[in-house]
């Protein structure tokens, strides 16, 4: 019992990250309707700022923990916001209008390119911080276990629900949000109708990398470990659980990211650690076998 | 309409000026946090590096190169506008499309040519026939994939599962129950025809881009099983000295008691005979499934595929059985990859998991959309820009998968629809904000 309760703190801990690593992958696809492949890479981008930032902070002996935090955010998603501004005008505007397929490989392309050149820049190893939230609640002790609840999932969670309420918000009931899901339903009408479509997409790019940064953040601060190579098993994981919500639903995203963030946990924790990715995409592969748009997706009729 | 376009195009220099300048301001800050900064690890703790004559070198390259593509693609398309503008548009579309189609019939002959001569001018030069073998092993895989997606339409990034399951079919037969390469090609090709099917039953019902991540998971749940399941795979260690290919029970080896490919025909027996065997090997393969292709297309299933990926309802409409002919393309692909892996065992010798992971999947599709989807000749040259790219780069060392990358993502924005098209629009929808 013990055991599940700290599985399930530990499972939607890491599902709130993958949510928001996710809510990317589907802002992106709903708006433009290609998997940007380099988003994880993004993450990983903004992993790394956040530990050349903590660094720079530590040398110049800043201690107060919120306030290094809150630098560290800022800073990590005022740089990550250029990257996927960035990676949008090189990678995809040009492919705009071209087959499907294109922008796929030119996104494969951009992560190859990231993931090379984080690894070229910044160095092939691990590197590790030094904690910097220690500590945590205990919440019960059953046989000499004990269900401990760290500052750092409190943090996560928090700032998780923080954004996702701030989201929701902008995409439902500001006027970018109303953009926004006009270019999903329609770009050309959108265009005529005096919007600049161009700006919005790169907008998008900008929220969805955001987002992404503050998840790399957390990561950094969670695990105090990151090297070149995290963004793509995150990615697949975000885009997973984007797939498995509804891809371009955003409660969708954040429902598919803590479902696979459980499914992990729980899986590791009672199973086999070795086989949580393959439980991870049989699930996805049993839920689509009967929900072909994902949970909350809305079902795609087509027209002839 | 086409002077105004024209009027666009020539900008003033100071506009130029200004763009580049904006270019670089955006190259400052992609630079400060991943060029200017790093962090170096000093005796378990980290500390910050700076690099700022790195950053100013890479700030100035990015203003002075934006300067110069900017100029260069102004000229370029003011001069294609004159040109347009002499010539009328649409003879212009219909002659391309029939006179493209004889040239490129000289260059597949012409390919071919080469290919069969290869092995004689450079039988000395082991790289160079070890590359070409490289090259081949990724046009049979290209040419597999092209039936999923090229046809079919069906987008699959878990390609490398089958090719997978081909080699270690073949890993596990010759290792544990002695069979040989020639016996182990069709039962490994069957085998993975089955995954493929396995792979195609829970997606039928699924669209697009919910098909890519299915695939994607599936050639990863192969990849972890691999690892994992060490009884059967030998883990990540995998499978060692796997026997390689015999020509008709003839080993290709030094001299012994039985009865070798050099001591039959009487030849000096040399290392080399093994490795132009092992390119014929690999190139009789890959033209054997270039005809089965190709003849497929022409039967009543290859129009099928080609049918459903242009519109499903239609198809079903018409009473195509979409289950059959979904599964029979997966089913085929698979197959083909399945032997294209069979080829890669038996030529390494060795096999694991690490050579089978989603990169290996990526650069197939890659080699299937560079090349232009549906296009065989395509699918050759991709195949050989993609291989040769990194090998010609060996020199940049840590540069080249940067470099490879970059030319991915350069290759697709200058020719979207690959580099031979199988088929150019006459006309385009021309997309908001596509004109600059």
């Amino acid at each position: 019992m013990a055991l599940a309760l700290q599985q399930l703190i530990n499972g939607l801990t890491l599902g709130a990250v993958y949510g928001l690593i996710a809510i990317g992958y589907t802002m992106v696809y709903g708006i433009i309707g290609m998997i940007n492949f380099a988003h994880g890479d993004i993450y990983m981008v903004s992993a790394f700022i956040a530990v050349t930032v903590f660094t720079i902070l530590a040398t110049f002996g800043v201690s107060s923990v919120p306030l290094a935090l809150l630098l560290v955010l800022i800073v990590a998603v005022l740089f990550t916001s250029v990257y996927g501004w960035a990676v949008e005008r090189i990678a995809y505007r040009p492919l705009r209008g071209a087959t499907r397929l294109a922008p796929l490989i030119s996104a494969i392309g951009m992560s190859i390119f990231l993931q090379n050149m984080v690894q070229l820049t910044q160095g092939a190893r691990v590197k590790p911080i030094p904690p910097v939230l220690v500590g945590g609640i205990d919440l019960l002790t059953v046989d000499g276990f004990t269900v401990r609840l760290a500052y750092t999932q409190i943090l996560i969670v928090l700032v998780t629900v923080a954004l996702m309420s701030g989201f929701t918000y902008l995409i439902t009931k500001t006027s970018f949000g109303r953009q926004q899901r006009s270019c999903e339903q329609d770009r050309t009408m959108t265009a005529l109708l005096g919007i600049n479509v161009d700006r919005t997409i790169s907008l998008t790019f900008m929220l969805g990398a955001a987002l992404a940064a503050v998840a790399g953040v957390m990561v950094t601060v969670y695990y105090g470990v990151v090297d070149f190579y995290i963004g793509f098993v995150a990615g697949i994981k975000a885009f997973t659980a984007a797939v498995l919500g509804g891809i371009g639903s955003l409660p969708g995203a954040m429902l598919g990211g803590l479902l696979i963030g459980l499914i992990e946990a729980f899986w590791a924790a009672y199973l086999s650690a070795e086989y949580k990715d393959v439980a991870t995409f049989s699930i996805l592969i049993l839920v689509l076998m009967f929900r072909p748009s994902g949970l909350l997706g809305r079902p795609e009729v087509e027209k002839v | 309409m086409a002077t105004l376009v024209l009027a666009t195009h020539t900008i003033s220099p100071a506009a130029r000026f200004k763009d580049a300048v904006a270019v670089a301001f955006i190259a400052l800050l992609l630079g400060i946090p991943m060029i200017g900064l790093t962090t170096v690890d000093q005796g378990g703790t980290l500390r910050v590096a700076t690099r700022w004559p790195t950053l100013f070198a890479f700030v100035a390259v990015a203003f002075a190169g934006r300067l110069i593509l900017r100029f260069a693609i102004d000229q370029f398309k003011a001069h294609q506008l004159t040109r347009e503008r002499a010539v009328d548009v649409t003879t212009v579309a219909s002659a391309s499309g029939r006179a493209a189609s004889p040239l490129l019939t000289w260059v597949g002959w012409a390919a071919l040519g080469v290919a069969l001569t290869l092995p004689i001018f450079f039988s000395d030069n082991r790289y160079v026939v070890d590359t070409a073998t490289t090259v081949l092993i990724y046009v049979m895989l290209g040419w597999g994939l092209n039936v999923v997606v090229g046809l079919a339409g069906l987008l699959d990034l878990g390609y490398v599962a089958f090719y997978a399951v081909g080699a270690y079919t073949y890993g596990i037969l010759a290792t544990q129950f002695g069979w040989s390469f020639w016996e182990a090609l069709p039962v490994a090709g069957a085998m993975a025809a089955t995954f493929g099917v396995i792979l195609g039953w829970p997606t039928l019902r699924l669209r697009g881009d919910y098909l890519a991540i299915v695939t994607l998971g599936f050639g990863e749940i192969v990849r972890v099983i691999l690892v994992n399941w060490t009884e059967l795979s030998g883990g990540p260690n995998g499978i060692a000295s796997i026997p390689r290919p015999t020509f008709f029970g003839l080993e290709l080896k030094p001299p012994g008691d039985d009865p070798t490919f050099a001591s039959f025909f009487g030849l000096e027996y040399s290392p080399s005979h093994r490795i132009i065997f092992l390119y014929y090997l690999i190139l009789a393969l890959a033209l054997i499934t270039n005809v089965f292709v190709s003849r497929m297309r022409k039967l009543p299933i290859g129009r099928a595929w080609e049918a459903m990926r242009e519109d499903e309802i239609a198809c079903k409409a018409m009473g195509i059985n979409a289950r059959n002919v979904k599964l029979s393309a997966f089913a085929i692909g698979a197959m083909l990859g399945g032997f294209a892996g069979v080829f890669f065992a038996a030529r390494m010798g060795f096999i694991s998991p690490e050579s089978f992971t989603f990169s290996e999947s990526a650069i197939i599709l890659a080699i299937v959309v560079l090349g232009g989807m549906g296009s065989q000749l395509g699918v050759v040259l991709a195949a050989l820009v993609l291989v040769l790219l990194p090998e010609l780069g060996r020199d940049f060392a840590e540069y080249r998968m940067l470099l490879f990358g970059a030319a991915m993502v350069m290759i697709m924005v200058w020719k979207p629809g690959g580099i031979l098209a199988h088929r150019e629009p006459t006309m385009r929808y021309v997309a908001e904000g596509d004109s600059r």
